[in-house]
């Protein structure tokens, strides 16, 4: 069910260390040997610091926790992460410690198929950097579909 | 490695130039998880996906999604992404060959900066769209 009231739910802020061997690790799991992200000498020279991969903020899941996370009831059965943008609006670097907060930016719904009523729930973070310049924004569309997630 | 794209040099229209993974498989999604801590288990635990009636285990949407920002950074180089958007739709299963690519929709100047907008795709082996993406980048 679309629970409407949960529109502006925001958690607590939590803290975002950049750490090379985080990036570095992330850069290999999804398959790009871009020297930026494995050689900091070459990174410091060509771009001011080692860089993150586009998608590298999807590992604030090891920084946030009960608390950052505003409170959305789920069925665990029934739920699949739809949809993921990221905003990059300023340059991000190993070293950066950035700073997010997490809120429910909308909740929604459309007919599913057989008849059933699928509920969309956007999740925005937005972090700041040390200097307190908004350098991006993350945004998750979790569905909840009418039924278990196998025989969707 | 750090060349940027030139406004005047890119055009509407134009392809990304595609990257093929071959043959993505259960290392490769738990690799994922534990650098991305996207720890669900339908990506790596054959005894529970079995539980609830999937054959197999497959690739977390952010993996597919993490190979199409490579084809997309690749080309448009490091630093230079503004936007990334991406919707899953099939599912990606250890033994599939991904290919990621994508095409440049439109070119236009915004806050100072040469920028181009387009489309990102990224295929299996049967033509299946896994990932279906947005992007905007910055060109000089």
């Amino acid at each position: 069910m679309a629970d409407k009231s949960a529109i502006g739910r925001t958690g607590e802020p939590f803290t975002m260390p950049i750490e090379w061997g985080k990036v570095r690790e992330f850069a290999r799991a999804i398959k790009d040997p871009n020297p930026a992200y494995f050689d900091p000498e070459l990174a410091r020279r060509e771009y001011g610091g080692v860089p993150i991969p586009v998608t590298f903020l999807m590992t604030s899941a090891f920084w946030q926790d009960e608390r950052s996370m505003p409170a959305v009831q789920f069925d665990l059965g029934r739920v699949l992460h739809g949809e993921q943008e990221f905003e990059l609006l300023k340059p991000i670097y190993v070293g950066d410690v950035l700073t997010g907060v997490t809120r429910v930016a909308d909740v929604y719904e459309k007919p599913g198929g057989r008849g059933g009523v699928m509920t969309f729930t956007v999740l925005e973070t937005r972090y700041t950097n040390g200097k307190g310049e908004q350098v991006a924004v993350a945004r998750s569309v979790i569905l909840e579909t009418g039924q278990t997630v196998n025989s969707a | 490695m750090a060349q940027k794209l030139k406004f005047d040099h890119v055009a509407v229209g134009e392809q990304i130039p595609a990257l093929t993974v071959d043959n993505v498989s259960r290392i490769d999604f738990v690799r994922y998880a534990g650098a991305s801590g996207d720890f669900v288990p339908l990506h790596y635990d054959q005894t529970f996906v079995e539980a609830v009636g999937i054959p197999t285990v497959f690739a977390q949407g952010m993996f597919t999604a993490g190979l199409l920002s490579r084809c997309l950074t690749d080309y448009a180089g490091i630093g230079q992404v503004r936007r990334f958007k991406v919707r899953f739709t099939t599912r990606v299963w250890p033994g599939d060959t991904i290919t990621c690519k994508g095409k440049i929709t439109r070119k236009y100047r915004e806050d100072g900066e040469g920028r181009i907008e387009g489309d990102l795709e990224a295929t299996n082996q049967k033509g299946e769209l896994a990932v279906k993406g947005a992007f905007v980048a910055a060109v000089e």
